[in-house]
């Protein structure tokens, strides 16, 4: 519990740095960001609107630094994330609407990713020095390409080429977004290419760390014992697994991280009506309170998911249980 | 060779020669282009050809002397990232390993904030904000780049100097009256080093990534060669889906090479770190010849000091008082 408390103070702590850093950047800039704001968007522009701007970015400048700041963080409370310059609509709403897709997709990725690396690192560990070594060259290759560049190689033979996949979207024209059987299925269709190069994109790192954690752990006394107990093979890999899957467990937020960056590019190369395509629409028209919004939900969605692994973490490992009864 | 240590595994050398050959690149490439990568004399959309090796953009200009040119900034910018990454990590993580007590506490909060705080979405908010100007130089990307990506090294260089701190050497040095930093940087750093260098590979391997990836989104000069920029037009020009391969193959493949390089020669460093993975760099035939069976799964790994010598001592040479 102990884990858990401290685990959660340190995302709070993080969250409110990238909110920091959306407030202190603008500011950082020379010239007065609201005006600058403003002089950008293309329509014509309403008082409210520019009240509605002001105060997404904390209040207009004449208060002071503090008020701003508090004013600011009053905001993104109440889920005003500021208005697109592009797109005039409100950051809040535009997000509601891709960002389903992103988590669906990194989402069931990670899993997978997460899964079939680790099994094939503990079978690449149990069986090292065989022929089955020469997988690691090659998911290193495979993560050392940049995602966005494999997806699009895949794009190109699987989609385009050999039409395997359905490309570009999320989802046929033929069909009408909601909940129908026809709908989710083109989802999925329309899902599993970009998935199937996340997954291949991302599975070295796992591969890599439950291989080394495994061979370390062969080495043990307890692995040993268990074979000299004369337990069946798959028991004694499970015994060893179980104890060389935690470090994984423990790295996930740094492997989150890198595979959420990765992932963006991939929805931007698929067209996939994701974050990550809306991101770089924002970057090219420099619309800056959409960045800042993405780059919050992003932050958010990752400490979530940062979360979940510490309690996953907790649940296997029962010396972080025994630590906070002491 | 022998004194390095390092396992001389067909891995280790694969990507030292790889690292070798684009370093030679970094430095020779700008000369070895054979036209100007901006002219746009060249007619557009041809396939590779004994004139262009590489084909040339829909611009007309040269995808070969891209390639050779862009090479030098996104080497430089890799490895600018990866030293200053490296640099902070290894100040922050021996700091906080050997001070321990507030300071600990502290910087170990800030590397697990920076470690929490996804990287590219920040890179993209900080490099968003930058004036035009500054988007073309590589020293600030570089700088940006290492801010988001020291932490991990930290946290890994903070663990080791921790079981450092207390050994007897350097608790020797701590009774004759070392200066601490003296303590920090002599007698501790050095042997960090294998860890320094991992680290360093790694950092330099997610710089490169970082790098071209903000390119590839345009969020860098534009007018500035690397392999980033030149996808950034690719992709721009629609080259994917009209069967440009040779526009935008190249330069991610090139991309790939350094990191498989990287990533490869830091698999000679964790042998050398951990000797049980040690058995890896040896193939089977190698396994064969000093008489180890061809896989060994439990217990204690054989560690060879002389691995698969080809021609074994005569034994007379061996005998000795």
């Amino acid at each position: 519990m102990l884990l858990i408390l401290r685990r959660i103070g340190l995302y709070v702590l993080t969250a409110w740095v990238a909110v920091t850093v959306n407030f202190a950047l603008p500011r950082a800039m020379p010239g007065n960001p609201i005006q600058n704001l403003i002089g950008k968007i293309q329509s014509q522009v309403t008082p409210q609107e520019i009240k509605a701007i002001e105060l997404s970015f904390g209040g207009s400048f004449k208060h002071g630094f503090f008020n701003q700041y508090w004013t600011y963080l009053t905001q993104l409370f109440h889920g005003n994330l500021g208005v697109s310059i592009t797109l005039g609509e409100p950051v809040r709403s535009i997000l509601d609407a891709s960002v389903p897709w992103t988590v669906g997709l990194i989402g069931v990725a990670t899993v997978i990713s997460f899964v079939v690396g680790t099994f094939a690192g503990a079978m690449l560990g149990w069986t090292r020095g065989s022929r089955f070594d020469t997988v690691i060259p090659t998911a290193t290759f495979f993560q050392a390409v940049p995602y966005f560049f494999l997806a699009t190689v895949m794009l190109l033979v699987f989609g385009s080429d050999l039409h395997w996949f359905p490309v570009l979207g999320a989802y046929s024209d033929s069909v009408t977004p909601g909940w129908n059987w026809a709908f989710v299925v083109s989802a999925v269709r329309y899902a599993e290419l970009p998935l199937i190069s996340v997954v291949l994109s991302s599975m070295a790192g796992w591969i890599l760390g439950m291989r080394n954690m495994m061979i370390t752990m062969i080495g043990e006394d307890f692995v040993l014992m268990a074979v000299a107990k004369g337990l069946p093979r798959r028991r004694v890999i499970f015994h060893a697994a179980r104890n060389a899957v935690l470090p994984s467990i423990a790295n996930f937020s740094l492997a989150i991280g890198l595979v959420v960056s990765g992932a963006l590019l991939v929805e931007l190369v698929f067209n996939y009506p994701g974050v990550g395509d809306l991101l770089l629409q924002a970057v090219l028209n420099e619309d800056y309170p959409l960045i800042q919004g993405i780059f919050l939900i992003i932050t958010l969605t990752v400490l979530a998911a940062n979360l979940i692994a510490d309690f996953i973490y907790l649940a296997l490992d029962p010396r972080t249980r025994t630590e906070a009864a002491a | 060779m022998k004194s390095l240590r390092i396992p001389r595994s067909p891995k280790v050398l694969l990507g030292m020669g790889i690292l070798v050959f684009f370093l030679l690149l970094t430095i020779i490439g700008p000369y070895l282009a054979p036209d100007d990568p901006n002219d746009t004399l060249f007619l557009p959309n041809t396939g590779p050809s004994a004139h262009h090796w590489l084909g040339t953009t829909s611009l007309g200009q040269d995808v070969f002397s891209q390639l050779l040119v862009g090479a030098r900034a996104t080497m430089i910018v890799a490895l600018l990232a990866g030293l200053v990454a490296t640099i902070l990590a290894t100040t922050i993580g021996v700091t906080a390993g050997y001070i321990g007590g507030k300071t600990d506490d502290g910087l170990t909060l800030l590397s697990n904030v920076f470690l929490a705080l996804p990287g590219l979405p920040l890179l993209i908010v900080i490099d968003s904000y930058l004036p035009v100007g500054s988007r073309s130089n590589a020293f600030i990307i570089g700088l940006i780049i290492s801010l988001t990506g020291w932490a991990w090294g930290a946290r890994v260089i903070r663990a080791q100097t921790m079981s450092l701190r207390n050994r007897d050497f350097v608790e020797a040095s701590r009774i004759i009256g070392e200066k601490r930093l003296r303590i920090m940087f002599s007698e501790i750093a050095p042997n960090l080093l294998p860890i320094l260098a991992s680290s360093l590979l790694f950092t330099v391997l997610y710089s490169i990534g970082a790098y071209v990836t903000l390119a590839y989104i345009g969020l860098t000069s534009t007018s500035v060669w690397n392999w980033g920029t030149m996808l950034y037009w690719a992709q721009s020009n629609n080259a994917p889906l009209s069967g440009e391969w040779y526009w935008f193959v190249p330069p991610g493949l090139c991309i790939a090479l350094v990191g498989t390089g990287l990533a490869l020669l830091n698999f000679g460093i964790d042998e050398f770190i951990n000797p049980r993975l040690r058995l890896a760099g040896l193939t089977s035939k190698q396994r064969r010849k000093v008489g180890l069976p061809r896989r060994v799964r439990l217990g204690l790994t054989p560690v060879l000091r002389q691995p698969a010598r080809t021609n074994p001592a005569p034994l007379g040479e061996v005998t000795s008082p």
